[in-house]
């Protein structure tokens, strides 16, 4: 009891420097605990980028790069899924809905995405979230289009505007549908996800700009205006991909082993949910860094508390005799040291995950819309108290380290002080 | 009247370092005596002290007080023999920085079981102590760095007096004070002393403090410096 008392007012005496170390504490608690946090909402709002969708089909390609193309508009696909086929999937029996995704086009480095208004109501995000819209409403005329948050945002888009398409994914496209304007009907509330980056039109909409063109260039002299192409048959002949929702998930091995053995045509069907953990497995190396990094700043925080203590340790051998000559043991000056590292870690993490949550808690509806990154405000997980209490077990190790010299010290020293 | 300190063929060579040693072929200090022992500054008044509270265990020789041989006993068992029955008072720098005056008086209390249960109430006989010091009213409460020298050295003899230990040692603690005050210290510091019947042990340079003494005794008569 003596000791512990002895080290607070010795703290005390000295409270500027142990205040700017336990600060130095705590904001290496935050930083590790911090990460620890945006690591796993990064995670969850990655594995919730799509949810609700049973299984997505495309053409036959590798899993990743049918959920890069399809979810993310990362690449491009290569090969379409023909119309036929498509409405043959989707009338089988097992299979409740199905959203069709026609890419290739884009709008100034966004994708554009063909697809038919249920894709607003079936498409979620973060387990239950649906797609909200900001301003406007979803497409009812041919040329009306949806645009994304961050599409809206970046080009400074209102409902009304008119947008023209680009041929192909390039951010700069020389070839333009300039021929056929869209016009912004509605646009969607911030999600977090690529759902933001995404100018939405319809798939007859796609199939009209096209339908002048053959392999990727205009048929000269064979110019069909908007109005033209308003009274043609806009049946799409081909779509990039689908989303599809079953009627029990049970059915959702079965179902994708049947796409993948179509006969009439090679495609591949995938589970979101799988493809995505295996996506962040590809990507997650990152946190890795990041703990790392984090974990390098709690090292020197408790390097400075070291250095802190052991450089106080020469003028207070005095201290040190003081107590001796009194009766105190070497091992009390032992304990008083390590006293005084141990109430510097413990005030340095608990302000420290003090901080944090206050921290997390003024900021959190910031960063959701922001960057739509949810961080979930839940008190500390096993992971986060194995942190926590690694951190302290580090903190009082380090601390022995100035404790034991001072014990030598002071029995080197014994009565006398020899500085 | 009976020997509360005696020494016999003590040897001691402070280890690893070889050059200095140490030697007491006989010291003996009776209960009550008021002593001085003079001596220039490296004349191992330092070590004679560390040996004789306990600090410092000779290679060989015997050192008993109140009869217990302090060679028998184990090391924390010494910290706690020296709790209880010695009080200390340095040359300067006596005082704890951080801790009020009270605080550093009642220090020892917290180390010795005996001495706390003599002093009965730890504070009111701090307050008493440092009242006969003449540092009454307010001056227990504030920082003990705040005091003049002076005044830290009588808060040092409140520490070494408190719980009535028997054996008061003092390592030259008037040289940092002035004449004046260094004849008002030992008046007060002789008066508690002799009140609470203790042994007082002074080490000194200066031999105009000889008069106050009953016994005068030059260190190099006692103690001999040997190159081992």
């Amino acid at each position: 009891m003596t000791v512990l008392r002895l080290a607070l007012q010795s703290l005390a005496n000295r409270w500027l420097t142990a205040l700017l170390t336990v600060l130095a504490i705590a904001v290496s608690v935050i930083l590790l605990l911090g990460v620890e946090k945006v690591r796993t909402g990064a995670r969850q709002s990655f594995a919730d980028t799509i949810s609700g969708t049973d299984l997505i089909v495309g053409a036959r390609s590798g899993s990743l790069q049918l959920l890069l193309y399809s979810v993310f508009r990362i690449g491009n696909a290569t090969n379409n899924i023909t119309w036929p086929s498509y409405q043959d999937i989707a009338s089988s029996p097992d299979i409740a809905w199905t959203v069709p995704l026609s890419l290739g086009d884009s709008h100034r480095g966004f994708r554009v995405l063909g697809t038919t208004p249920e894709y607003f109501t079936r498409y979620r995000y973060r387990q239950t979230h649906m797609l909200q819209f900001s301003a406007g409403r979803p497409f009812s005329d041919l040329f009306d289009a949806v645009i994304g948050a961050d599409v809206a945002q970046t080009l400074g888009y209102k409902v009304g505007d008119p947008i023209v398409v680009a041929h192909g994914a390039g951010a700069v496209s020389f070839v333009e549908h300039e021929d056929k304007p869209f016009r912004v009907s509605g646009i969607l509330a911030k999600t977090g996800t690529p759902v933001d980056r995404t100018v939405h039109v319809s798939l007859e909409a796609i199939e009209a700009i096209h339908v002048d063109w053959q392999s990727g260039a205009r048929i000269p002299g064979q110019a069909i205006s908007a109005e033209e192409a308003r009274t043609m048959d806009l049946r799409p002949k081909a779509i990039t991909a689908a989303l599809i929702g079953l009627k029990s998930k049970l059915a959702s091995f079965r179902v994708q082993r049947a796409i993948n053995e179509y006969r009439q045509e090679p495609l591949s069907a995938i589970l979101p949910g799988a493809a995505l953990q295996e996506l962040w497995g590809l990507v997650g190396t990152a946190e890795t860094a990041l703990s790392a990094v984090s974990a390098m700043v709690v090292a020197t925080a408790l390097l400075g508390m070291v250095t802190m203590i052991l450089t106080t340790l020469n003028e207070r051998r005095r201290e040190m005799a003081i107590l001796r000559s009194v009766g105190a043991r070497p091992r009390t000056i032992l304990g008083l040291l390590t006293a005084e590292a141990v109430v510097l870690i413990i005030a340095g993490t608990g302000l420290g995950v003090a901080l944090l949550y206050a921290g997390l808690w003024v900021l959190q509806p910031f960063i959701d819309r922001a960057y739509g990154l949810h961080l979930a405000i839940d008190p500390p997980g096993a992971r986060e108290a194995l942190l926590l209490g690694g951190i302290i077990l580090a903190g009082v190790a380090a601390g022995l380290l100035p404790a034991v010299r001072a014990y030598r010290l002071s029995l080197a020293d014994g009565m006398t002080v020899r500085v | 009247m009976s020997d509360i300190v005696r020494m016999a063929d003590v040897r001691f060579a402070w280890p690893g370092r070889g050059s200095f040693a140490l030697a007491i072929d006989e010291f003996a200090l009776q209960a009550g005596e008021r002593i001085l022992l003079i001596g220039p500054s490296g004349s191992g008044k330092s070590t004679f002290l560390s040996l004789l509270c306990g600090i410092l265990v000779p290679q060989t020789g015997r050192i008993e007080v109140l009869g217990t041989d302090l060679g028998a006993l184990s090391g924390p068992a010494r910290d706690r023999f020296r709790a209880e029955h010695f009080g200390i008072i340095f040359q300067m720098f006596n005082l704890l920085p951080y801790g009020s005056v009270l605080d550093n008086v009642v220090l020892p209390l917290a180390f010795a079981a005996s001495r706390r249960k003599r002093a009965g109430s730890a504070h009111a006989s701090a307050l008493g102590l440092l009242q006969h010091l003449g540092l009454g009213g307010e001056l227990a409460a504030r920082s003990a760095t705040k005091l003049s020298v002076g005044q830290q050295q009588r808060v040092a003899a409140a520490r070494a007096l408190i719980g009535s230990p028997e054996l008061i040692v003092a390592d030259e603690p008037t040289s940092a004070l002035d004449r004046d005050r260094q004849q008002a210290f030992l008046d007060v510091l002789f008066t508690q002393v002799r009140e609470a019947r203790a042994t007082l042990i002074m080490v000194s340079h200066d031999q105009s403090l000889a008069p106050l003494f009953d016994r005068v005794v030059p260190l190099d008569k006692i103690a001999r410096e040997m190159q081992a």
